[in-house]
């Protein structure tokens, strides 16, 4: 559905995008996943014809993009990072033009409108300005104008940063939805780990480039026997006691634990953590606990961004 | 219908939309017609009317009292101020109360009964030379009648018939406009400084604000083509354009009686034909700018030499020959020599042709260049 061979774009010294190869199938969802600037809107715009590559070639549901970007286009369905929907105009508005524009006609577009907005559950709101929604609902109208011709592929650039968790969860279940029900393949990037894990593969973007790509179970594996979580009292200064010591690579706060990576062949995880564990203490550290535990995404990505 | 005709009327619909939903846009486009045919047409008025003058009466006597009369019979002067000094009459003139003063000097009566010969001095304030050089040719013109009446008067007493007075006459006349109302060369001047600020403006700032807003983004994955994206953004203006013209036109009209001697249709065909120049450089504009403000300053650069060069307020004729070879370059200059004759001469379109052909060569090649340089993409 969506393939990409060393895929590059520069802004005159900013390398944006370097030797990217995606490959996304239908019924898949694939995250793409980095810090801020790390090339995601670059890519989903150089995706959909937006901006013109330096390099590499691009084939979106079997067209050449941007040559036949056209055509192409026909089967993809894009919700910008920012809002991009008419402010003045309200949501059936909105998506009565959007219909219009992609061909509908006259008889076509109000049942498709409102089966979209029932589905995103927006059909209340259908004679509201879109200016005047919450960002949530911003984001809802944004994907209902991104399926008014029914898609085949999906490209969501953080469609859920500034959206409250509720509207996440619900927002995501619309996604999954669509790939389970409609075979849709979608193209997700996010910030969020949380949201990450909920991909079936995962790209890990930096500074232009694909450093990992995998499933999120595969990724976590790779750090497997090298998290240890670390509870207690006085965190910060626990974390400069921890970060100390030899045996570990880093330590960052979690919520109210802190993950510790170890160094690759520093034994096996219970025996790191009883050693640890004795060292902090005798250095004066109020530690309750210290256990190895499963790596989250979270870890996976520090550990990438720091190598 | 073709999709692409459905594709226009669905973008068409949506600005017209946005228009109205958006006050500013909306205030602008409507009562800046009315603010600027009221400002200018009251305003920038040269017609010179109730000049303050004040008199320095030295004689007195029943000759004199005539002069004055004559003087205030004319509505180009206002006698308002009668003094006893020439400190008196100066320090009026310095501060701008009287705008000319007339001397009469004392023995002026004797003179006149007698056979003599008399002399009056007038006096102007030349900081504002339209008032002073028509306040000049007001006054010669006031003295030279009345000393044609003294001259008939004296030869009646002697008992002769009245001669024919003067060898040579000039007679003359004005054309179009016989009162020479300023309303009838503003106005025009008007309609076309709203259609080139309004079409390059809002055009302009159209475009620029889907690139602002972010609103481009989801249009460029629609099969949206570029030229139906500048047609679609351009029509509804050129229909905001066409409604402003007609109010100016009604207002000129109502206002200062600005006469139309010209079919509408013509005059609007011709204005469209203008409108294309001001809709290519909004769209210019539009393609270098980032902002609307931005957009809205690269516009108005071109608009202030174009309204002073383009014989907006100044005569063409009137300015160095640089400015004049200049002020070809403005398409501006071309619509206000035809819109002033279509509405204050009526005149054929035959005498325009010159006008009518660079309008046309300026506003298909700046939408040209414009069209060229139009992106749909973020490039
Ligand atoms: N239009 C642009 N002009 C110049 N530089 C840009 C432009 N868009 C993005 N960049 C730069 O390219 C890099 C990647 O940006 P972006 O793709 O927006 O990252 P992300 O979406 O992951 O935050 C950044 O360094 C950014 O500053
Ligand atoms: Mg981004």
């Amino acid at each position: 559905m969506l393939h990409t061979e060393n895929l590059t774009k520069h802004f005159g010294e900013t390398t944006a995008v370097e030797g990217l190869n995606l490959d996304v199938a239908p019924g898949e969802i694939y995250g793409l996943v980095g810090p801020d600037g790390a090339g995601k809107t670059t890519t989903i715009r150089l995706l959909v014809g937006a901006l013109h590559p330096d390099g590499g070639t691009i084939r979106v549901a079997g067209y050449e993009v941007p040559r036949r970007a056209e055509k192409a286009r026909e089967h993809l369905g894009y919700l910008p990072q920012r809002f991009s929907l008419y402010e003045e105009l309200t949501v059936l508005e909105n998506l009565r033009f959007f219909a219009e524009v992609r061909g509908l006609s006259a008889a076509e577009w109000l049942p498709r409108s409102m089966e979209i907005l029932e589905f995103v559950g927006l059909a209340r709101f259908s004679a509201r300005r879109a200016g005047q929604l919450s960002g949530g609902m911003k984001q809802k109208l944004g994907l209902a104008a991104a399926l008014v011709h029914k898609p085949r592929l999906l490209l969501l650039d953080e469609p859920t940063t500034g959206v409250d968790p509720v509207t996440r969860q619900d927002f995501w279940q619309l996604i999954i939805r669509l790939v389970s029900e409609e075979g849709v393949a979608v193209l997700v990037s996010t910030p969020y780990m949380d949201e990450a894990a909920r991909c079936n593969r995962l790209g890990f973007l930096r500074e232009g480039r694909l450093l990992v790509e995998g499933t999120p179970t595969a990724l976590r594996r790779q750090l497997e026997g090298r998290i240890l979580e670390l509870r207690g009292e006085n965190l910060r200064a626990l974390r400069s006691l921890a970060e100390a010591d030899p045996l570990v690579e880093h330590a960052h706060l979690v919520g109210d634990r802190i993950h510790l990576r170890v160094r690759e062949g520093g034994g096996s995880a219970p025996k790191a953590a009883a050693q640890l564990q004795k060292r902090l203490a005798a250095r004066g550290g109020a530690v309750t606990s210290l256990l190895p535990v499963a790596p989250t995404l979270e870890d996976v990505f520090i550990s990438l961004s720091s190598e | 219908m073709s999709a692409s005709l459905l594709r226009l009327r669905s973008l068409i619909r949506k600005e017209f939309i946005q228009i109205l939903r958006d006050p500013r846009t909306l205030m602008l486009a409507l009562f800046l017609p009315i603010m600027q045919i009221i400002l200018l047409g009251y305003s920038a008025t040269n017609d010179v009317r109730n000049v303050p003058l004040a008199v320095f009466d030295q004689d007195h006597g029943p000759a004199a009292r005539a002069l004055l009369d004559a003087y205030r019979a004319a509505d180009y002067f206002r006698l308002a101020y009668e003094v006893d000094s020439e400190a008196e009459l100066r320090a009026l003139i310095d501060g701008s109360k009287a705008r000319a003063g007339l001397v009469v000097p004392p023995g002026y009566t004797d003179a006149i009964e007698g056979r003599g010969a008399a002399q009056v001095a007038f006096i102007l304030d030349g900081s504002d030379p339209t008032v002073a050089s028509t306040s000049l040719s007001a006054a010669q013109l006031i003295a030279q009648e009345h000393a044609t009446a003294i001259q008939a008067a004296r030869l009646a007493r002697q008992g002769q018939a009245q001669p024919r007075l003067l060898p040579l006459e000039v007679r003359t006349q004005v054309w179009y406009n016989p009162d020479m109302v300023s309303a009838f060369f503003m106005v025009p001047g008007v309609i076309g400084q709203i259609l080139y600020s309004l079409a390059s403006v809002l055009t302009a700032t159209a475009i620029v604000r889907e690139r602002e807003r972010g609103t481009i983004e989801q249009l460029i994955v629609t099969p949206i083509r570029p030229w139906e994206l500048v047609i679609g953004k351009i029509i509804p203006y050129v229909i905001l354009a066409f409604l402003n013209t007609i109010e100016v036109l009604v207002l000129g009209a109502l206002l200062f009686h600005v006469p139309m001697r010209s079919p509408l249709g013509i005059i609007l065909l011709l204005s469209g034909l203008f409108l294309l120049s001001g809709l290519g450089i909004g769209l210019f504009a539009s393609s270098i700018a980032h902002t609307q403000q931005e957009a809205m300053m690269s516009v108005f650069m071109t608009l202030l030499p174009a309204i002073y060069l383009s014989g907006f307020f100044f005569p063409i004729q009137a300015m160095p020959k640089a400015l004049q070879y200049l002020s070809y370059i403005f398409p501006l200059r071309y619509y206000l020599i035809i819109i002033r004759s279509l509405l204050i001469k009526g005149a054929d379109i035959a005498p325009l042709r010159d006008n009518i052909i660079a309008l046309l060569i300026f506003g298909i090649g700046i939408m040209a260049l414009a069209a060229l340089r139009f992106r749909k993409n973020l490039e």
